[in-house]
Order: C-alpha cells, then structure tokens, then sequence
C-alpha cells in the first residue's frame, strides 16, 4: 500500500511537471495580431446547425492567418450545462481572447465565465440577455434571418403555386408542414416569417407546425417531418438541426425548403433552397474589434447587407421556374425596406390585424411582456435586441402539439 | 488423440498484491501502444504529443486541477453511493436517476422558495429535500425487492428514465424565456440557494465534503455492524437469516443509504456548481459509477484512483479532439481502448491461463 502511494504520488507529480511544459509551450505560439479565437458547438460537425458554426469560424479564423489548434480552437458536443462554462474557461486557459458559443442553452454559463474573466471577451449566438446583464465583455448575435425565412418561403410558394397549376394540388390542399424545436420565440419567428413569404405569392396556404422538444434528434425529426406527410403537407420546412426531416422528404417525394445549409446532397431530388445565417462576418468583426481594442456591440444583429443572411443556390432541378428571378427581386424591395417581412396588413391574429404589441424582450423567470415592438405598420423583429422576440400565433398557421 | 483442451482457463487463488499491480500497469502500457500505433495509423498525429495534450488538458493549469477535483467529487459521490449495495449484490442501476431525483429536489427549492427565506434556511430545506428525494427514488426498487422479490436490476435501470421524464416535465414548468426548453443558471443574481464559497473556490466545499463521505463510507462499510451485515447478506441470504439478520430490512436501509447518497450528488451539483437543472446534470454518471465502484472492487479508497482515471481520461479525450481538430468520437475510441485493457487486466488477475503443454513433457 505504502509503496503503491508513494508511485502514485511520483506519477501525478510527473503528469504535472509534464503539463506545465506543454502549457509553456502553447502559449508561445500566438499570432501577432494577439487574437486567439474559441468557438464551443453544443454538437458536432453532424448537426447542420453546429456545421454552419465551425465552417464560418474557421473560414473568419483562416483568413486572418489563425492556425487551429494553435490560435483557434473549436471544441463541440458541449451540453448546455457547467459543461460550458468549465469549457469557456478551458478556452481562457489555451489564451484564447474571444470565446464564443453557439447553442440558445450556453448563455447562462457564458456569462458566469464573463463574470469571472474581465480582460475576455464572450460572445454568444442567439442569447438574449447581454443588453440587461450590462457585461462590458458580454455580447450576443443573431441576424436578421427573418428576411432569410421568408425569401426561403417564397421560393415554397412558388412551389405550390406551380404544384395548383400543374393539378397535383387544389388551392385549399396547399398545406405546408413545419418540424420545429421549441415553442420559443427564435422558432416562431422563423416559421411565421417562412409562411409570410409563401403567402406573399400563394394566398391560400395554410401551414400545420409540429415540435419535437430538442435542437437535434433525428428520429423525432424524422417522424415529425413523416407525420406532416401522412396529414396530407405537400411541402416541409424544419428549424431543428438534423438531417431527419430532410431524409424523410426525400424518401417520401416531398419537396423539402431546408435551414442551417443545403441538404442537398442528402436530398437531391425534394431540397428546393435554404435559408442560413453566415455567421463569418460576426466573427470578423469581434476579432477586428479585439485586435483594435474597440468596444464591441452588446447586440449585434447581421442583415443581408452584412452578409449574415443568405440563401443557398436554388435546386432548379425541384424549384418551381423563374424562382431565382422572383426571389432577387424580393431581395431587392427587402434592402430597399419598400417590403416588411411582419407587415402587419399581412397577417392576423384571431381574425383581427394588430396595432400594438408588448413583447418579452428583456428575459426574465415572469415573461414579462415589456416592449412596444409594433409601430409604422409592422412588427419590429430584432430591433430591440438581436435574438428574435416574435411570439405571436398568427392563423393561417395551426400548432399540432405545444408540449414543449 | 489427445484429451487435454490446447487452453484451459482456472481460477486463480491468490495473486500478491505488487504482481498484480505490476499486470495492471504492463495493462495500462500496452493500452497506450495500442492507442498510439492506432493513432499514427488512424491521424498521422505523433501519440507523444496526443498524450502531452491529455495531460496538459487536465493538469496544465491550477483552473483544470480544480475542475478534475469537482468532477471525481461527483463520480466518487455516486460510486460510493453504489458500493454498499454493490456490496449486498444489489444491483443498483439507478444512480443517475437517484442523483437527477436529488437535483431535482434542490432546484425545485431553489426555484420554489429562493426569495421567500433566508439562505441559510433555504440551503438547509435543499439537503433534506434531496436527500429525501433521492432516498425516496432508490427505496421504491428496494421495497419491491424485499417484499416480492422483484429483480432490482431492471426496476432501478427504469426508474432512470422515469426520473429524466420527470425532470423533462420540470424543466418545461420552469422554463426561461418562455418556450426555450431549458431553465437556465438558478437564481443568477440573487445567488439564493448557491452553497458559500470557501478559499475562494467554487469547488472546494464539494471536495470537502465527498472527501469526508468516502472516508466515512470506508469505514462504515469495513467496520460497522451495518457493513458487516450488508456483506453477509450479499454473500448468502440464508446464512444472514440464519444468524438472525433481518434481511428485508438490511435491504432497505442500505437501499436508503445508496440513494441518499446518490441525492447529495444531485444537491452538489445544483447547489454547489451547476446551479442548474437539466436532463443531462448527471451525464451517465450513475452508470460510469458502476465501473468505478467495480474496477475499485467496492473499497471506496481506491474508488478515488478509478474515478480518477476516468474523469482524466474523458477530460484528455475533449482536449485531444479540441487541440488536434479531431472528431469527439476519436478520444472515445481511445478512451474505450484504454478501459478495454484496464477491464481486461482483470481477468488475468482472476484467472490463470494453463496452455497443453507439449507432447514430450506428457509422454
């Protein structure tokens, strides 16, 4: 026993010494610019959701000469948990001077490691707390993606136009189906605006929404998606991030307008467009802030003039024709705000248009609703903070299941 | 024709303690060979360097030491929790849900009554509502067993996921912002039901404290009435009844004890660090316990060597894949080669392999 102790104690003091030097070693290789870059991913490379993350990062982390590994780091399959946290703060221990997260469930632990870490800057996708933690080193991101959803839905749209035209379909069969997440705020947004934009052109849609209680399960998503079929949907749109819906599209024949990126390859005979936030110019622009010392925004909110909101190549081989035409179009009258995404002339509630609106933008355990968010005719998506607020239950739209 | 069998396997009586540490350490090295060629093969990575990452990954600076500590605190909570009934043979699957029962329990406080009494008072109702939730999860099982004999193995296995539904539902109710799907950190600013930092450490007091538990399970199991009787009940329940143990009740009171237990691990987790409650709080750890407790074969001392090394080789295996670019599923292969060998080495320490000797000898 005594001799096994004694061992023990030599290779612990060995691991130690030996760790010591790896960490001297590490922390001489640092850019010249002083920015080394973290990124946590609630997933991995197999979620279309985390993917779209690492590919943005990595691109904004290569084009200013960062070498992972060394002055970037990407670590994934974080829990939404002091998983994070401990892995924020293993990032300050690689030296890293911006961490960032992508998962909504991160934000709490992001701050705590804020809180603790001064001289770091934190930066957290899709959180909604930074403009009421007053945090100097604390930010969130989202973009407008919105705008994103509803170009996505136009290009569906003229896929049921094209599908009434054709015969396959009546007008009131025009029913899309949607597999969402979570009845919060950020899905709502995305699937509301996503109708909007197929309404604009096809004004007999309807749309049945179901949601599967997680950001990734593929099985869920794919019976979710399966279900929607057998109601008689004729297409589907999802904001949860497998490849379920998308695989169950494809082996059912039902055209398929995806999210986070194309499915393409998946899917080559139903993936009509996608939507997705390009997250490589937020990343730009916290490392330009870091390296100039300048402050960084607490919301930051990216447009498709910044780049962050973008739509794949339309799939002309399953979109209806003339798709990409109408959909620069619609581009265009979006940059030049001739055309509201939550133009309230566009929608109803119980029957009746709305005029004011308070929303819960500043988080907190009541739901407290607390800002005017309509005025000038249209709900103000991701003016009062980054992340999405729009909670609404518009008709037109009819939610399956509301467990979650 | 020959009638001895080319290999025959025995059983091995006694092995002396310094040989059979010698077979677990060749185990560990040829364990490291393996994962290294696989490694140059599989990556082209040098395996000198992947093992300085693991290393690095969780010595390389006081912040990881500390976090290496909370995480075999937890694991140790849980494995010492399983022992005794381990020890009973009483196959108590049901850690991670005995521990999410005691988290769920603390939150619930938290939540509950976190503005509404002093803090003191607040941390109080949390350590007996967790440990009485846990107790509670890990005493229906038992009660079943001791009365109609029910096998314990798969009740408690299922009572796991009962407790994860359950939390699954709570979470739900207690959700923020509205529709998120998640809780979040409990009480962020009114820090209300958060255990006192002491040292200035956000670990130490669960250090501490699993600390005094293992010492205190060591001995309850070596030398109390309790521990011996537990024994003798996991050896045979007839000679226990025979010397007038009251089995049923052994059963139940260890079975309280194992969950208690498993609900302070919970309590740790929400009150101490995580301040939270999710499905994933306990991580498995209820399972990875049972290896723990096993591969330590029940002695809650050496309990902290295995939880050790598994906690090191889960945090090496997140820094390998951060450092080197690589796939999570990379440090799991090379964590399961590792227990592989680990496990392995067991047999050889168990059984004697007698190969047929040769022709000559027997002629």
């Amino acid at each position: 026993m005594k001799t096994f102790k004694r061992i023990a104690v030599m290779i612990i003091a060995a691991a130690m010494v030996f760790g010591m030097v790896a960490a001297f070693g590490s922390a001489q290789t640092k850019a010249d610019e002083g920015i080394v870059a973290g990124l946590i991913c609630l997933h991995d490379e197999n979620s279309t959701y985390d993917l779209n993350f690492i590919n943005a990062f990595k691109e904004a982390c290569e084009a200013r000469g960062l070498v992972e590994g060394e002055t970037y780091f990407i670590t994934t399959n974080i829990p939404e948990g002091q998983e994070c946290y401990e892995e924020a703060m293993n990032m300050v221990d690689r030296g890293c001077t911006c961490v960032f997260a992508d998962s909504f469930g991160h934000e709490d632990y992001m701050i705590e490691a804020a809180k603790e870490v001064p001289e770091v800057q934190f930066c957290h996708a899709t959180g909604t707390k930074a403009h009421t933690e007053n945090l100097p080193n604390y930010h969130n991101a989202f973009a407008s993606i919105y705008e994103g959803r509803f170009m996505a839905g136009v290009a569906a749209g003229l896929k049921l136009n094209e599908m009434i035209e054709s015969g396959a379909i009546t007008e009131d069969e025009a029913k899309m189906g949607y597999v969402g997440a979570y009845t919060y705020a950020e899905v709502i947004s995305g699937y509301t605006s996503f109708y909007l934009g197929a309404k604009s052109v096809c004004p007999s849609v309807t749309m049945e929404v179901t949601f599967t209680g997680s950001w990734y399960d593929e099985t869920k998503e794919k019976e979710g998606a399966q279900m929607l079929i057998n109601n008689g949907c004729v297409l589907i749109s999802q904001h949860a991030d497998s490849m379920g819906a998308p695989t169950a599209c494809e082996a059912a024949g039902v055209p398929d307008v995806s999210y986070n990126g194309s499915t393409i390859s998946a899917a080559p005979n139903t993936f009509i467009i996608s939507s997705r936030i390009n997250w490589a110019p937020y990343y730009t622009y916290v490392m330009d802030c870091v390296a100039a010392g300048e402050a960084i925004d607490a919301d930051w909110t990216g447009t498709i003039e910044t780049g962050s909101v973008e739509l794949t190549e339309v799939n002309e081989a399953v979109a209806a024709e003339g798709t990409q035409a109408v959909l620069d179009d619609v581009k265009a009258k979006l940059q030049a705000g001739e055309l509201q995404v939550f133009d309230t002339a566009t929608f109803t509630v119980e029957g009746a248009a709305l005029d004011s609106y308070l929303a819960d933008v500043d988080t907190d355990p009541e739901y407290t609703p607390d800002t005017e968010v309509i005025a000038d005719g249209a709900f103000h998506e991701s003016q009062f903070r980054s992340a999405p607020y729009f909670d609404l239950q518009i008709d037109g739209i009819s939610l399956l299941d509301t467990a979650f | 024709m020959n009638k001895v069998p080319l290999i025959h396997i025995s059983r091995r009586k006694d092995i002396v303690w310094y040989r059979a540490w010698l077979v677990r350490i060749i185990a560990v090295v040829l364990a490291l060979v393996v994962c290294g060629l696989i490694t140059m093969v599989m990556t082209g990575l040098d395996p000198i360097k992947v093992y300085a990452a693991m290393i690095d990954g969780t010595f390389g600076t006081a912040r990881r030491v500390w976090m290496l500590l909370q995480n075999i605190a937890i694991l140790l909570c849980i494995s010492i929790a399983l022992a005794p009934a381990f020890r009973m043979r009483f196959w108590n699957l049901g850690g991670d849900g005995q521990a999410l029962m005691g988290a769920l329990g603390a939150a619930a406080v938290m939540i509950l009554l976190g503005d509404k009494i002093p803090n003191w008072l607040l941390i109080l109702v949390m350590v007996v509502v967790s440990i009485a939730a846990g107790a509670f999860w890990a005493v229906i099982p038992a009660f079943f067993k001791a009365r109609w004999n029910t096998n314990e193995t798969l009740f408690t296995l299922m009572m796991n996921y009962v407790a994860i539904q359950l939390v699954a539902f709570f979470v739900i109710v207690w959700e923020v912002p509205k529709g998120a799907g998640k809780i979040g950190i409990i009480n962020q600013n009114s820090n209300a039901g958060w255990f006192p930092q002491i040292g200035g450490s956000k670990y130490l007091l669960n250090v501490i404290i699993v600390a005094i538990l293992t010492i205190v399970m060591f001995i309850y199991m070596k030398y109390s009435k309790h521990g011996y009787e537990l024994s003798v009940v996991g050896e045979s329940e007839p000679t226990a009844r025979y010397v007038g143990i009251k089995v049923r009740k052994v059963i139940i009171r260890t079975m309280v004890l194992s969950g208690a237990l498993c609900g302070v691990a919970g309590l740790l987790l929400v009150g101490g660090t995580d301040h939270t409650l999710t499905t994933t709080l306990v991580g498995g750890r209820g399972f990875t316990g049972v290896m723990v407790a096993w591969l330590a074969k029940f002695n809650p001392v050496f309990m902290v060597i295995t939880s050790f090394l598994i906690v090191f080789l889960q945090r090496g295996a997140t820094e390998i894949t951060t450092t080197f670019g690589l796939n999570q599923s990379y440090g799991d292969i090379i964590t399961g080669i590792i227990l592989f060998f680990i496990i392995g080495c067991e047999f050889f320490l168990n059984y004697r392999i007698n190969f047929r000797k040769s022709h000559k000898e027997v002629a």
